[in-house]
């Protein structure tokens, strides 16, 4: 079984936010994901996309093929940045609709629409968030 | 950069997202709204959305956006074409759209807004609308 | 692993043809004519060269053994094997050895084999979890599909769509019908969505919440779902269950939701005076 290259995208502008999305739904559509699934993950790729954006001071990302529980192949998309790292992650996590940033907003919002949520952040050494999602 | 264009429908303005919304993009639509209900003084703003795929937080925070700054100038806004996908997903994401209003289609958010769709309503009797409508 | 897995991989070694053989003699009566003899063959042929491997500590050749019994299992599993019969396969090479010990009297040889025996019923466990979610798969597939063949969003009026849902209601089902009336009102260009759930013996949590979540992703897209058919016990388990299902409109049967809907509808209907 031969897995597809994994595909490292640079995340330096608005227009690389707009492509991480269209490469995404891509990768979601060939992992066989319905329709709703697909959305769902290309909606959490957005936001991280757009933190790495624009509160890392731009990034990465990068897609993987992932095996989830019950061995049903999905997909796995990595964001990284070395920007100023999160402070507070259950904060930031907690943080609703209304305060400012949209960076926490972000989080949890993808957390929320993905299977599997990985986040590692330490001030001053960047950030790195990873979501997954199987078919049902 | 693309700016999405607003179109004039008597005393509505209409914009048809379809495309691929950048961030700037977004923040160039609010501001072109803003000036063209003021040129205008539209009474009503339409937003179609059919050809949406994604919908996400900062994009959701534009529709409520205009839809502030347009009732502050005396506008309403109306969201048309939602397409389910994105209606589940906004759901899990826990976003309401700040109560921006919505309708299925540039028919029903004419008709929400009070104004009769060009050609007529559809045949089927309805006659839903607010008071003093056309 | 313990002193004894040596001497497993020479008896295995120097045992082969006879060891190998009465394998596939077992494995063979147990598939009962389901496998010719060539593609038994095959496939014992190389388990067993990765058998030997992965016992003389090769630890690519553990993992391809792994690898194999999960492709082996998965694919009997596709088959309509039972799983047992998949971990019979697999355990018939302990008593292969244990018939090839028995008829050359080799002492030294029956402790080796209690390493062995512990490695095999270890293989033949793993063939069963391999099966089991394999066999779990093949059932998801086939449920999908059966819903999606009976999924029931039916038109009751120019605009209002009805979902009667009928029995118990599991978390897959009840998302795959609510994203399929959705579509529907997109579809059809209706306003209303009557969901009636009068034929359905318990809510539990999951269920609730995806009505309500298709509730709200109905608002979203500028349509609106009543619920019908709410008994009395199951409106006390969302309660219970501390569900707020808030400004919903809920009614007693689906005659009032349909009545509802028509009167927002801006339908008015006229009984006419008798001839």
């Amino acid at each position: 079984m031969t897995s597809p290259p994994d595909q490292e995208v640079p995340i330096a502008s608005g227009d690389d936010v707009v492509r991480v999305r269209q490469l995404v739904r891509a990768a979601a559509a060939a992992a066989g994901l319905s329709l709703v699934d697909q959305t769902k993950i290309v909606t959490a790729a957005s936001e991280l996309a757009r933190n790495t954006h624009v509160h890392g001071g731009g990034g990465t990302m990068r897609i993987e093929r992932a095996v989830g529980e019950r061995g049903r192949a999905g997909i796995r998309i990595v964001f990284h940045d070395d920007g100023p790292g999160i402070p507070d992650v259950e904060q930031a996590l907690s943080e609703g609709w209304s305060s400012g940033t949209g960076l926490g907003l972000g989080l949890s919002g993808a957390r929320r629409l993905s299977d599997e949520f990985r986040l590692a952040s330490e001030p001053g050494k960047g950030t790195t968030v990873a979501v997954a999602k199987w078919p049902r | 950069m693309e700016r999405v264009p607003v179109l004039r429908i008597g005393g509505l303005l209409l914009v048809s997202i379809q495309v691929d919304l950048q961030d700037q993009t977004v923040l160039a639509l609010q501001e072109d709204l803003a000036e063209r209900i003021i040129a205008t003084g539209a009474h009503g703003v339409i937003i179609d959305i059919t050809a949406v795929d994604i919908v996400d937080s900062f994009i959701g925070r534009m529709f409520a956006t205009i839809a502030s700054m347009s009732r502050l100038m005396d506008a309403e806004t109306v969201v048309v074409g939602m397409r389910p996908a994105v209606a589940i997903t906004l759901v899990e994401l826990g976003l309401s759209l700040g109560g921006v209003r919505t309708a299925l289609d540039l028919e029903e958010g004419m008709r929400l807004l009070g104004t009769a769709p060009p050609g007529g309503g559809s045949g089927d009797g309805a006659a839903a609308g607010p008071a003093g409508g056309s | 692993m313990t002193d004894g897995s040596g001497d497993v991989t020479e008896l295995l070694r120097s045992w082969r043809a006879p060891v190998l053989e009465r394998w596939i003699e077992l494995v063979a009566a147990g598939v009962r004519g389901r496998m010719t003899e060539p593609e038994i063959r095959s496939e014992l042929t190389e388990l067993y060269g990765l058998v030997e491997g992965a016992l003389g500590g090769d630890r690519t050749a553990a993992g391809e053994l792994r690898a194999a019994l999960a492709e082996i299992s998965r694919g009997r599993a596709r088959q309509g094997f039972s799983p047992a019969e998949t971990a019979i396969g697999v355990f018939a090479l302990k008593q292969a050895l244990y018939e090839q010990v028995r008829a050359t009297k080799d002492r030294a040889a029956y402790s080796t084999l209690i390493d062995f025996t512990a490695f095999v019923d270890d293989l033949g466990l793993a063939t069963f979890e391999t099966y089991a979610s394999a066999r779990e798969q093949v059932i998801a597939d086939q449920a999908e599909q059966l819903l999606e063949l009976s999924t029931p969003v039916v038109k009751l009026w120019d605009g209002i769509l009805g979902v009667p849902l009928v029995g118990t209601l599991d978390s897959a089902r009840t998302q795959v019908v609510m994203e399929t009336l959705l579509q529907t009102l997109v579809d059809t260009g209706s306003r209303f969505a009557v969901i009636d759930i009068t034929g359905v013996s318990a809510v539990d949590t999951e269920v609730a919440q995806h009505l309500l979540k298709t509730v709200m992703a109905a608002r979203l897209m500028g349509t609106e779902c009543v619920i019908s058919g709410v008994r009395p016990q199951i409106a006390q388990t969302i309660v219970t269950l501390g569900i707020e299902f808030g400004d919903i409109v809920t009614k007693a049967n689906l005659a009032d939701a349909l009545a509802y809907a028509l009167r927002h509808s801006g339908i008015r209907t006229v009984r006419e005076a008798g001839p």
